[in-house]
């Protein structure tokens, strides 16, 4: 399954990052994965959360820029080697991984890595044919 | 030096005189021969005969801007097309240039104005001006090297830009006097002193600066930095040109080419005319001009009347220098940017109302203006990458630098960050200290 990602643009301000997490605290949202991209002038934050349609509401309602973007949640075994194992996965298959990033979550030996790649249909089935695990609930 | 006293020094009554018949003589040329002009003065509900005095200019309707995109591009012409020699033209708002027609009386008048002006700042036929103004559509490049003809000096057409080069035939060819962007001459003589020569070694004595406000102060620091008399000069494409008033040896406001062009001061709000010595917006009207001559234009340049003798002996007016603008064109690095093109521009990236606000500074290493734009970031444009956004923002300033022909950076900054008020937008915060 693919999972909703949240990106909020931010200026390079102090206290932008905590005002998001603020607004999330309020809404009584958990934060499950969090990202940051910057730049000289400005951010561009990824979070993934428990509730995606409740943190968006709560991000708009607060006049942030959001967007939602399909990512894969791949559970990998925490162990040498295992993401370089799917990352050569997708090397061979020609799957363009445009970022990537560790979730928060980590149950028993496994830990949960979270793909942005060009064609999310195609990665998923590859992880899926392949006996991974995506994650669609956190 | 004056370069001709029959007008320049005649005596004020006889001045009058000469002004009100070429006032007539020009009432009578464009009822006659522009359909504009008639229709906007038969609206006055007056005629040319109504005009008995030079103090009866006031019942005359005003010109504006507007006007000439609207008539863009032919439609003031007094003349027919076959007497027209050159065109000249400035940018505009909304990208319909403001177009100035020549008759060769007109590139006369227009010489002969530059001309008082280079003689003015010292220029004989034993100088050298080396001419950074640009050439082409600018009035500036142009009008300058006219100017170097009538007073019969060598010119160096060498145009803008290019800071090595300027500095190199200064040295070369002993370039006495120079003419550029006020801004630019500070520039050059930084970046001169950067590549380890000293400007006050070269022979240039003199600089005529314009196209852009700049200060008393700058002008001290250019003295100072080069060692030269820099002296302000004032034009503007839709009368002719550079040309249209100068200052002399006093520095203390610019003499008004009064025989050519005749300046009154009005209250910007109300149309009514002000006395000389008090402060308001500057009109014009080109009594002697034949191509595309304008009754009481409206320069949204504000300044006073001088009128007291100057010392020079020259009786013509002088303008203070000026004081700001009545809209909110913004003269950057001797352009004309208005910030309705660059709301334009925006609407056509972002195909939505943008919230911006444009920040002009003037830079204290290089003293050059630069411009930033902060934009607000819709959800529309939102992209999820940062090369995404990167891009955007190169898109904006590229589209920014064709079209406006100046670099502007662009942040992107987060929606609701631009301060809103009640009312009109303020979109321009000019630091500059001019």
């Amino acid at each position: 399954m693919k999972i909703k990602q949240i990106s909020i643009f931010l200026e390079n301000t102090a206290g932008r990052i905590a005002d998001v997490t603020r607004i999330l605290k309020n809404g009584e949202v958990n934060l499950r994965a969090i990202m940051i991209a910057d730049t000289a002038d400005f951010g561009i934050l990824r979070i993934i959360t428990d509730d995606s349609d409740k943190a968006l509401n709560v991000l708009k309602e607060a006049k942030f820029t959001t967007r939602t973007t399909d990512v894969l949640a791949v559970s990998i075994k925490d162990s040498v080697g295992a993401l370089h194992d799917v990352l050569s996965l997708f090397e061979k298959n020609s799957v363009n991984i445009e970022y990537l990033y560790a979730s928060l979550e980590k149950t028993g030996d496994r830990a949960v890595i979270i793909f942005k790649v060009e064609d999310a249909e195609r990665g998923m089935k590859l992880i899926e044919d392949n006996g991974l695990n995506t994650i669609d609930t956190f | 030096m004056i370069l001709n006293p029959e007008y320049e020094c005649m005596n004020t009554e006889s001045l009058r005189v000469l002004q009100f018949a070429r006032l007539k003589n020009l009432l009578e040329r464009v009822y006659d021969n522009v359909p504009f002009y008639r229709q906007k003065i038969d609206e006055k509900g007056i005629t040319v005969a109504d005009i008995r005095s030079l103090q009866d200019i006031a019942k005359l309707p005003f010109t504006t801007k507007d006007d000439l995109r609207q008539t863009y591009p032919y439609g003031l012409l007094a003349v027919p097309q076959s007497e027209i020699v050159e065109i000249h033209m400035s940018s505009g708002t909304t990208g319909i240039p403001v177009v100035n027609a020549y008759t060769k009386s007109d590139m006369d008048q227009w010489t002969e104005g530059m001309g008082r002006t280079l003689a003015a700042a010292g220029a004989t036929r034993n100088d050298t001006i080396q001419n950074a103004y640009g050439y082409g559509l600018f009035t500036g490049g142009l009008g300058v090297h006219y100017g170097t003809q009538r007073v019969g000096a060598t010119v160096i057409p060498v145009s803008s830009g290019n800071t090595e080069k300027q500095l190199m035939l200064m040295r070369d060819f002993k370039s006495t006097i120079f003419t550029c962007t006020p801004s630019y001459a500070m520039y050059m003589a930084e970046q001169a002193a950067e590549m380890g020569i000293d400007v006050k070694s070269l022979p240039v004595k003199a600089g005529c600066f314009g196209a852009e406000p700049w200060s008393e102060n700058m002008r001290k620091e250019i003295e100072k930095a080069w060692n030269i008399k820099a002296y302000d000069i004032y034009g503007l494409t839709e009368i002719t040109g550079p040309g249209v008033a100068f200052e002399c040896e006093a520095q203390h406001g610019m003499h008004f080419n009064e025989d050519m062009w005749y300046p009154e001061i009005i209250d910007p709000v109300t149309g009514e005319p002000l006395p000389d010595g008090e402060k308001g917006e500057l009109v014009i009207t080109t009594i002697l001009k034949e191509g595309t001559p304008l009754i009481r234009y409206r320069t949204r340049d504000i300044t006073y009347i001088i009128p007291e003798k100057c010392s020079c002996g020259r009786t013509t007016r002088r303008i203070h220098r000026l004081f700001g603008r009545t809209d909110d064109l913004l003269i950057i690095r001797g352009v004309n940017v208005f910030p309705s093109q660059i709301e334009h521009a925006l609407i056509e990236i972002q195909g939505v109302q943008p919230n911006y606000v444009i920040l002009v500074d003037r830079s204290q290493k290089t003293h050059l203006d630069e411009v930033e734009l902060h934009v607000e970031v819709n959800a529309e444009q939102f992209s999820d990458e940062t090369k995404g956004m990167e891009a955007l923002r190169g898109k904006i300033e590229s589209v920014l630098k064709s079209k406006l022909g100046i670099a502007v950076k662009v942040k992107l900054v987060e929606p609701m960050s631009i301060e809103r008020s009640i009312g009109k937008a303020k979109r321009v915060i000019d630091k500059r200290k001019i």
